[in-house]
């Protein structure tokens, strides 16, 4: 199975979130980047176990600068076959899209996974658009995922549930907690990453659909009411009077 | 003019009065589209809303997002509509980004309010650590809203309900089972939430969260390490990996509040911390802080719920 993942940067989870520029840029001051948690943890990992299990190649793809091969050697040294880095600094989800699905739509792949979302712009926009730009069905949020000659079975979530759901390659996946497990890399894998192929292709033209005008930090939280253990009655009284939220 | 897309396949959801309120709220005629079985009755009090006309088509299941896509893009081509809301829902988030480049339409995923003077929107950004405001550059928009961020508002009377088909295409898609506990509150949807972690100390003693949640009439949620050693089902995991949620009320006992958990929960609008540990970060970010056994505050509170409820009678 000829699988491409999306990789995608985002901060540190522990990043201290601030923003420069008039409160219009992210600060990315003293912030370190890792590969998107949903992409490598479930999308990539998965898509490893799927070639191990019944053969295949898997290449990983990520929109990016010159500053984000870090993450790509990453990927690599988990396992992926091959890296494509297409160049441009993207600002909004839809030209990323278009620019993954321009590039898979020539490469014949059987399979498209993505995270379900990243974690700094949280959109889960990407997976979907790709999939409409490549006209391709599309499973958002799916936890399992198997694959058996064309046909690939999922589960995915539901409202209040799961649904396991079958659909004929090619497709597009966005993948979400329970896919897969984290892998950490060993050495013999980050010293093969260095001499895996990397290609390095530009951007094609296409205009953003939306911007980030400005950022904002939520309202502080005044500080905590302490309330007597003794004295659940008090805690009512003040969620209803105070609070009024029941 | 407003397209708004639900789902009714269970009925009407209050995510779904809350995205035609929105619709109403942005301006203009209110159509909305949806696919289903709910009975032309119930789709009819979409008006009080402010929807003005719906539109059903009921050979579409909904669980192939490739076949709404068509469904809504061609409703909207119809009707001429310049604004797209969805909530941002599994449906929002399958649909919506399909349709966004189908439409040629800027997608402003995961609203939180209505747009600003300028026709930005906010949403959450980092996982709730901050916010940003969004504005789309197309002349049309998409928009889904994360529940619970407006309030369904009623302001009109029934409306029309007229049956389409003909636009979904067939479904890639094929669904060999759908696994739903009975009954509960979707956590995404629920206003009032209590949840647990490992301060329970094991499964077996979820039935006080249970009884407390009865009585506040809440949904139960629990975090990670209670779902990943499987005391409590993966779906009610909240957290940065699980279900982010913005209850108007989040109870939480023996949870210190991890910086990822906090990510799922920081858009509640008032937090109670429940904690044996005076230093649990967790109190930072509450408003109400009890310093106490949860096997003793939680019974106490459900008592002092049930007196209040008895008095609100």
């Amino acid at each position: 199975m000829n699988i491409l993942v999306c990789i995608s940067k985002a901060p540190d989870t522990t990043s201290k979130i601030a923003f420069t520029n008039n409160n219009t840029q992210f600060d990315e001051n003293g912030v370190q980047y890792i590969v998107n948690p949903y992409d490598e943890w479930y999308a990539l990992v998965r898509a490893l176990e799927l070639k191990e299990s019944i053969g295949g190649n898997v290449t990983i793809v990520t929109v990016g600068t010159t500053a984000d091969e870090a993450i790509i050697r990453k990927a690599l040294a988990i396992g992926a076959d091959e890296a494509v880095r297409i160049d441009a600094d993207p600002k909004d989800a839809y030209f990323v899209a278009m620019q993954i699905a321009s590039f898979a739509k020539a490469k014949g792949f059987d399979l498209v996974m993505t995270g379900k979302e990243t974690i700094n712009y949280n959109g889960s926009q990407v997976g979907g658009m790709i999939a409409e730009a490549m006209d391709l069905p599309f499973i958002s949020l799916a936890t399992k995922l198997d694959a058996s000659g064309t046909k690939l079975t999922l589960e995915r979530e539901i409202v209040g549930g799961v649904q396991v759901v079958e659909v004929e390659t090619p497709a597009v996946v966005s993948c979400a907690k329970g896919m897969a497990e984290q892998r950490i890399p060993n050495m013999r894998g980050i010293m093969a990453a260095r001499t895996k192929p990397l290609t390095i292709i530009p951007a094609e033209e296409v205009a953003d659909l939306s911007s980030y005008v400005s950022y904002n930090m939520p309202n502080a939280k005044s500080s905590v009411k302490m309330i007597d253990p003794s004295n659940m009655d008090e805690l009512v009284a003040l969620l209803h009077n105070e609070a009024k939220v029941i | 003019m407003v397209l708004v897309y639900i789902n009714s396949t269970t009925g009407l959801s209050k995510a779904a009065l809350e995205t035609v309120t929105y619709g109403k709220k942005i301006g203009g005629d209110v159509t909305v589209v949806t696919n289903g079985s709910a009975s032309s009755e119930q789709l009819a009090q979409l008006g009080q809303y402010g929807a003005s006309k719906v539109l059903v088509d009921r050979s579409v299941d909904g669980e192939d997002p490739q076949q709404l896509t068509r469904l809504i893009a061609a409703v909207a081509d119809q009707i001429g509509a310049s604004s797209v809301i969805f909530s941002h829902d599994i449906y929002g988030k399958a649909v919506a980004p399909r349709l966004s480049v189908r439409m040629k339409a800027g997608l402003v995923a995961g609203a939180i309010a209505i747009p600003e003077s300028d026709g930005s929107i906010k949403v959450n950004v980092f996982s709730g650590k901050a916010v940003g405001f969004v504005k789309v550059a197309s002349d049309k928009q998409i928009i889904s809203l994360l529940p619970n961020s407006i309030q369904p508002e009623q302001s009109g009377n029934s409306c029309s309900v007229e049956e389409i088909s003909g636009h979904a295409g067939s479904s890639a898609i094929r669904v060999l089972e759908t696994k739903k506990p009975e009954g509960n509150i979707p956590l995404p949807e629920a206003e009032l939430v209590v949840s647990a972690g490992r301060g329970l100390k094991g499964p077996e003693n979820w039935g006080m969260i249970e009884d407390l949640a009865q009585a506040l009439g809440a949904a139960t949620a629990c975090s990670r390490p209670v779902a990943d050693i499987g005391w409590r089902p993966h779906h009610e995991h909240v957290g940065q990996t699980g279900v982010a949620i913005r209850p108007n009320l989040y109870i939480a006992a023996g949870i210190s509040g991890a910086i990822q958990h906090l990510a799922g929960v920081n858009g509640s609008k008032v937090i109670v911390v429940i904690n044996t540990d005076k230093e649990a970060p967790f109190f930072k970010a509450a408003d109400y802080g009890v310093i106490g056994d949860a096997f003793e505050v939680i019974p106490r509170l459900t008592e002092a719920v049930k007196r209040f409820k008895a008095t609100q009678h």
